[in-house]
């Protein structure tokens, strides 16, 4: 278990770097920064103007089913790792079991396809 | 050990707090960018329990798809979050007394394993030794020969997942024009080229 | 064949496998031929969930497979066997609707077969895991399902109440599920069983309420029933035919089994639980009926009131108390489905009506129709002869035998003022003036009623043998 952890202390020490290295960003500007603020200053550029409204926007439905679609997809293949690290010791009944879920899932891969859900318009 | 507490503390810590952040933002958009730092400490907490496949399978699938996914949802509302937020003060009261039984009953079921410490010793499948397994290959060796069934379930269930999803949101418009890519291939002189005899002087 | 032999675990689930491989066939038809092909996926539909139930009760053998999380025993097989009646019921009805723009598409039936196969998974679960696998393959069907006609706001807002109330409820089983899991080491449910039968810790305890909550969701049994109503009014009517059937005869097998399987040792824990979701049940199915103008809505508390008697039954905690339950969902399943198929029929030219006002005279236009809906009705008041009385008077039966008497008497009470709604439909169809009469019924429809409306007039004549089927099926468990 310790070892297990302990492989992954440079993930920590890279974390912990771009963590500091980050917040000095952040924390440098407000320490250091001259700043004389006024109106003039803090309004929009010269031919600019203030926004109108908020910047988000109704998204199209589409994009929803391309992503979900692609989550179905990213689960399949999450599935695929531990079945190729134990590959050699599985035998047939471990091959044929994996194939018979990637074939549920090509069933539903070729009705989607079917169906248009992956043309854009 | 003692660093190994302490990364649980924090991790925990920081999962907590953005969870309460995630109900607490004004912005949706910032409660999603919660979500992902909870996600990302529930993984730590995986690591430090040993199950690391399952870590990064966590920031795989939650933070690369499921969180992008929740983004997109909240981007499609459209719903004006600051009106939908006036309503909490008064229904804080009520979430409070939820949230405080909650606790109790946490505190009690917590309680409860700290007197009887053995209960992490009942478990059914022992988890190898990671020394000789690696994680990834212990869930391999199980999950699809012993747990054929529930794995295939799982399959059944993306399929579900993947019909359901087609068939709300899935709507062809009729008024654009496609390609068909197989009859374009698929033309050749004979059938794309046709000959008319104009007369003189008629034009077509 | 040797049990334990890879062809002898998948003879035990032959008849869900004929499911799953049929559903993906389907689809495929469906996907290569398009939206046309509709009605005839409806008629396959129903050909494939029946030929599962011939060969459920004709070939595939009982046992316990696939690593102890799949069992099939005589419970099992009478349970599954009302599922895919109700199924096979559900998808025939809906065949007049499958035309019908908005909704009929040929993903219904698919999703129908897909949600039955979850709920055999639901009803055979010897363990959390396949328990959990089953329930959520059923809820995604169920759904999409809901808000399938999804043009119309009223059928989106049902599916997205139905689902967002059906994750939270997952979420509470989940974590009743993990904290069993944490306090006993076993997700199957012999072993739980195992670790239970010593002394009960307090999480162990937390655990079995949590499941209890998560599951009383899906029997939509009080105080969790607040979906019911609006999902019943919004989803499309055959859709709530549908629901108001099959699933909820799954979840009340699957609170049997883990009840009476997983927890049998810490009875005197879950038995409190049940009478209060019992009593709590009865009382709202009782009372918050009586306002209901729509016709559905009103289906929904009375959905609501029978869980509750059911119930009553699972909380006495004997064999006569399950074969008490068994007994209420066989004719429940039946009253059901025959209310129902008259709740289709009300249709003019313009589409489907659901005010109770609608049914009014209807004893002088579609006398034939009124007769069955009286007796169907009087059936679910619970008037004697009729078969609704019989599944009362066998749960409250049990109910005394085991004394609890407030429980029994609550429930006879709670009786009395629910029959004075179905009561008001009796009168509104014969004696207030007629209005105009609906469309001529659909033979399907026709055939369904009949079926309904003869088994509930003459349920005596069969009563002996199905209260032997379900002795047999309750002796499982003791």
């Amino acid at each position: 278990m310790e070892e297990l952890l302990l492989s992954y202390l440079p993930v920590l020490i890279f974390m912990g770097v771009a963590l500091g290295i980050g917040i000095a960003l952040l924390v440098a500007p407000f320490i250091i920064a001259y700043r004389a603020p006024d109106d003039e200053k803090l309004s929009a550029y010269e031919c600019g103007f203030n926004a109108f409204d908020d910047a988000r926007m109704k998204f199209d439905v589409r994009f929803y089913l391309v992503a979900i679609l692609f989550i179905i997809f990213d689960l399949e293949v999450a599935f695929l790792f531990p079945w190729a690290v134990s590959f050699g010791s599985l035998g047939w009944f471990g091959f044929w079991s994996m194939m018979i879920f990637l074939g549920v899932l090509t069933v539903g891969f070729i009705y989607e396809w079917k169906k248009g859900a992956l043309e854009w318009d | 050990m003692n660093v190994v507490g302490l990364f649980f503390y924090l991790f925990s810590a920081i999962c907590v707090a953005s969870a309460f952040m995630v109900i607490a933002s004004r912005n949706p958009v910032h409660s999603v960018l919660f979500l992902i730092l909870a996600f990302f400490n529930a993984a730590g907490l995986f690591m430090l329990m040993g199950a690391e496949f399952l870590a990064l399978i966590l920031i795989v699938v939650y933070v690369g798809a499921v969180a992008v996914l929740f983004l997109f949802v909240v981007m499609m509302l459209d719903v004006d979050f600051a009106e939908l937020r006036q309503g909490v003060l008064q229904y804080l009261p009520i979430g409070g007394v939820i949230g405080i039984v909650l606790l109790v009953e946490l505190v009690l079921v917590l309680g409860g394993l700290s007197i009887t410490p053995e209960g992490a010793d009942l478990v059914v499948q022992p988890i190898p030794d990671m020394a000789e397994t690696s994680n990834i290959q212990a869930i391999g060796d199980l999950l699809y020969t012993k747990y054929v069934f529930f794995f295939q379930m799982a399959g059944l269930i993306l399929l579900v997942a993947m019909i359901g999803a087609i068939v709300l949101t899935l709507s062809h418009r009729s008024d654009v024009k496609r390609q068909n890519t197989a009859t374009q291939i698929g033309r050749d002189p004979a059938t794309a080229v046709t000959l008319h005899d104009v007369k003189p002087g008629e034009g077509i | 064949m040797e049990p334990g032999t890879i062809t002898f675990n998948l003879a035990v689930a032959i008849p869900e496998l004929m499911l799953a491989v049929g559903a993906m066939v389907l689809l495929m038809i469906g996907a290569f031929t398009g939206e046309k092909s509709a009605r005839s996926m409806h008629v396959i539909a129903v050909a494939l969930i029946a030929a599962a139930a011939a060969v459920l009760v004709y070939t595939a053998p009982e046992g316990v497979v696939f690593s102890d999380a799949f069992v099939s025993d005589r419970f099992a097989r009478l349970m599954k066997l009302l599922v895919l009646g109700g199924s096979t019921f559900a998808i025939a009805m809906s065949y007049g609707f499958a035309r019908h723009a908005s909704y009929g598409r040929f993903e219904y039936p698919i999703l129908v077969v897909l949600a039955t196969l979850g709920m055999m998974v639901m009803i055979s679960a010897d363990d959390l895991i396949a328990l959990y696998l089953g329930l959520e393959m059923q809820a995604l069907a169920l759904y999409v399902a809901a808000a399938i006609n999804r043009d119309s706001l009223r059928a989106s807002e049902a599916g997205l109440k139905y689902f967002v109330l059906g994750a939270l409820s997952s979420g509470m089983l989940l974590y009743g599920m993990s904290l069993i899991y944490g306090f006993t080491g076993h997700t199957n449910f012999a072993g739980i069983a195992e670790a239970m039968a010593a002394e009960r810790q307090l999480g162990e305890i937390f655990g079995i309420v949590f499941m209890l909550a998560g599951i009383a969701f899906k029997v939509s049994a009080a105080p969790f029933h607040m979906w019911t109503p609006d999902v019943y009014e919004g989803a499309p009517t055959p859709v709530t035919a549908f629901f108001a059937a099959a699933p909820k005869v799954a979840a009340m097998a699957m609170m049997i089994r883990v009840t009476y399987g997983a927890f049998e040792h810490a009875a005197a824990d879950w038995q409190q639980i049940i009478a209060f979701l019992a009593i709590a049940s009865m009382l709202l199915g009782a009372f918050a009926a009586i306002g209901q103008t729509n016709i559905k809505r009103l289906m929904a508390y009375s959905s609501i009131g029978h869980m509750g008697f059911a119930l009553v039954g699972l909380a006495a905690g004997t064999q006569t108390g399950v074969s008490g339950v068994i007994i209420y969902l066989i004719i429940y399943l039946i009253m059901t489905l025959g209310t129902f198929a008259c709740i289709l029929a009300m249709r003019r030219e313009d589409g489907l009506v659901e005010d109770i006002s609608e049914l009014s005279g209807l004893s002088r236009t579609h006398p034939m129709m009124a007769l069955m809906l009286t007796a169907l009705m009087f059936s679910l008041a619970g008037i004697p002869p009729l078969a609704g009385f019989w599944a009362k008077y066998f749960v409250f039966l049990a109910a005394v035998q085991a004394e609890l008497y407030v429980l029994a008497v609550i429930g006879v009470l709670a009786s009395v003022v629910g029959a004075f709604y179905y009561l008001r439909i009796v009168k509104i169809m014969w004696f207030d003036e007629p209005e105009s009469g609906f469309v001529p019924m659909a033979s399907e429809l026709r055939l369904v009623l009949g079926v309904s409306g003869v088994f509930t007039i003459f349920y005596v004549v069969v009563a002996g043998p199905v209260s032997s089927i379900a002795t047999g099926a309750a002796r499982t468990f003791f």
